[in-house]
């Protein structure tokens, strides 16, 4: 990118801090790429976010005029009225900086990119305006890991704690 | 805790096991149940659908049993684990998600006897078929491999025992074939080798061994370390393609680096059903709090007993990776610099019979088909487990009719060698 600027945090790891404040600081999350087919990811990531609290707005052209999960299609960020916390992508990987420009343009404090979506130009883009960015990852699974669900299949939370979660 | 990284000891005692949720139970509840109440249809139809996680039915998952997962996977620094019903089934477990009919994988001919059985028949009843070679040179891994073949197997420390095979290399083989490395990190456990950090994509574990540790629970895992890339090639088509048994859900490309575990708790268990008991989980999660003081004083006491027969009349030789004559001396300092493990073999001069006489003539030792426990235990593998191999697969397999195993417990080592002095001297 753009003007050299190195990324602000390292994007492999990602400290349970970092993930844990920002699941818990976005209410409203704008969906990119969102599925009107019940058997995609995208589509099941927005119906368990929503049971988790969030509000989920999908953009999608192709399905615009449509709603998914009693939430009305978007074709693009710009055309959100409402203010957006977060913006989640479940696009290819070149396609992201033009989603971080988007991101920026509407005030989103956070830009995340889904499992398998990495684009280090829109990352430092995207950090360079201040957005706090997340890639490679689901916020689906994150919750899900930091609330314990997770484990429920075996999976490595990474929690060490003696007290109750939260359910 | 903080985003800092806690000890083994600390993650054997805590891993996976915050308190009950809703009683506020310390220890881990066993949840000794079959089956979880759905809220309604659509909650049911979303669990079903593996689109949100939650209990249905303890074939797949069960509260008690994840626990003993999330710990294995933790200690052993993967993504998810497993558990079923024995490490047998784990194998099968590991394999079922790569192979398909008319497929082979390579695997090192120094293994456990039942698992040389299980790879050189069983399995073929499902159209598969392993290769086996001598894992002393990791270039024969390399030349065994055709174009049908779906992953490396081997014992890193191999039972019965001395035998270290050099991990890195064969992950390096295993990786530039695009297909995984699965090691039975059985003998080693995660206290003394952690195989995912030298390149080994699947972990398997007979979990009746050191991590239950007192010979309570058969048990098993499978623990995935979340790093192969089921995308990279077509070999892998349970995980890379879409799951007619999930309405087209395609595995990796949903789920990630978590699809190897979801698959085998979702169709492996599913499907094949060895999931493993609750009480059992509970016992060997129970074991696994004092692995690290076990495995600390087994390792230490073998040594002991390794170098006290290398000494001793009667005695031909001793295979234990820790003792300066053995050829695997460099490669246990570096997988193992821990320790080389608490079960090793020995030969006696008297052959055959002198292992017959000596089995059976210990008093505190127990003679008896198993490995890990706090117990110290004697075997002659030419007359019962590697029974079913031939001359040749037994002396491939470290097992000659020399050749006596110990694994060796928690007891006051002094007593197991005035033991073993006395069995001796008959």
């Amino acid at each position: 990118m753009m003007d050299g600027t190195p990324p602000t945090i390292e994007h492999k790891d990602y400290s349970d801090a970092y993930i844990r404040n920002i699941l818990g600081e976005v209410r409203t999350i704008a969906m990119v790429g969102s599925s009107t087919n019940w058997n995609r990811p995208s589509f099941f990531a927005m119906k368990y976010l929503q049971q988790k609290g969030f509000r989920i707005i999908p953009v999608n052209p192709t399905a615009h005029g449509q709603s998914i999960l009693g939430e009305p299609v978007f074709k693009s960020l710009a055309d959100i009225q409402d203010k957006i916390d977060m913006v989640d992508v479940f696009r290819k990987s070149e396609e992201c900086v033009a989603y971080a420009e988007e991101a920026v343009r509407v005030g989103a404090k956070v830009l995340w990119l889904q499992l398998g979506v990495r684009n280090d130009d829109a990352a430092r883009l995207a950090e360079a305006a201040g957005l706090r960015v997340v890639m490679n990852r689901c916020p689906k699974i994150e919750y899900a890991r930091l609330h314990g669900e997770l484990s429920w299949n075996g999976i490595n939370s990474g929690v060490i704690s003696s007290k109750r979660r939260k359910i | 805790m903080s985003d800092n990284k806690p000890g083994f000891e600390t993650l054997s005692i805590h891993a996976g096991a915050s308190p009950d949720p809703v009683t506020g139970a310390r220890m881990t509840p066993i949840y000794q149940t079959t089956s979880y109440v759905f809220d309604d249809v659509d909650h049911a139809a979303s669990l079903f659908n593996l689109q949100l996680p939650g209990f249905i039915y303890s074939r797949l998952t069960n509260p008690t049993v994840s626990v003993l997962e999330e710990r294995m996977a933790t200690l052993e620094g993967g993504r998810g684990a497993t558990a079923t019903a024995s490490g047998h089934a784990a194998q099968i477990m590991a394999l079922f998600a790569l192979m398909s009919p008319g497929d082979d994988f390579v695997t090192s001919n120094k293994l456990y006897g039942g698992s040389i059985n299980q790879f050189g028949h069983a399995i073929k009843k499902f159209g598969w078929n392993a290769t086996f070679v001598d894992p002393d040179e990791p270039d024969n891994f390399r030349r065994a491999i055709g174009p049908k073949t779906k992953a490396i197997f081997l014992e890193n420390l191999a039972n019965p025992g001395g035998v270290v095979v050099d991990l890195e290399p064969v992950a390096t083989i295993a990786h530039e074939a695009g297909i995984p490395l699965i090691v039975d990190n059985t003998l080693a456990t995660p206290y003394l080798c952690r195989p995912i950090e030298f390149g080994a994509d699947l972990i398997v574990h007979s979990t009746t061994k050191f991590l239950s540790g007192n010979g309570t629970a058969v048990g098993g895992v499978v623990i995935d370390s979340g790093k192969f890339d089921w995308l990279q090639n077509d070999k892998f088509p349970s995980l890379s393609q879409p799951e007619p048994g999930y309405h087209g859900l395609t595995f990796a490309e949903t789920f990630g680096d978590l699809s190897f575990t979801l698959y085998s708790h979702a169709v492996t268990l599913r499907d094949l059903g060895p999931s493993q008991s609750p009480f059992n989980a509970w016992l060997t999660l129970l074991g696994i709090e004092t692995l690290p003081l076990r495995i600390e004083r087994q390792v230490a006491n073998a040594l002991v007993v390794a170098q006290w027969l290398e000494n001793h009349p009667a005695i031909d030789w001793v295979s234990h990776a820790g003792l300066d004559s053995s050829p695997y001396r460099t490669l246990a300092r570096k997988y193992l610099p821990k320790g080389a493990g608490a079960v090793f073999t020995f030969g006696l001069k008297g052959g055959y019979e002198a292992g017959v006489k000596l089995v059976e003539g210990v008093e505190l030792v127990s003679h008896l088909a198993n490995i890990g426990d706090t117990r110290s235990l004697i075997l002659h593998p030419a007359s019962t487990t590697h029974r079913q191999l031939t001359e040749e697969q037994l002396i491939a397999a470290g097992a000659g009719p020399d050749v006596v195993r110990l694994s060796i417990g928690i007891e006051s080592v002094e007593d197991v060698i005035a033991d073993l002095d006395q069995a001796l001297a008959l």
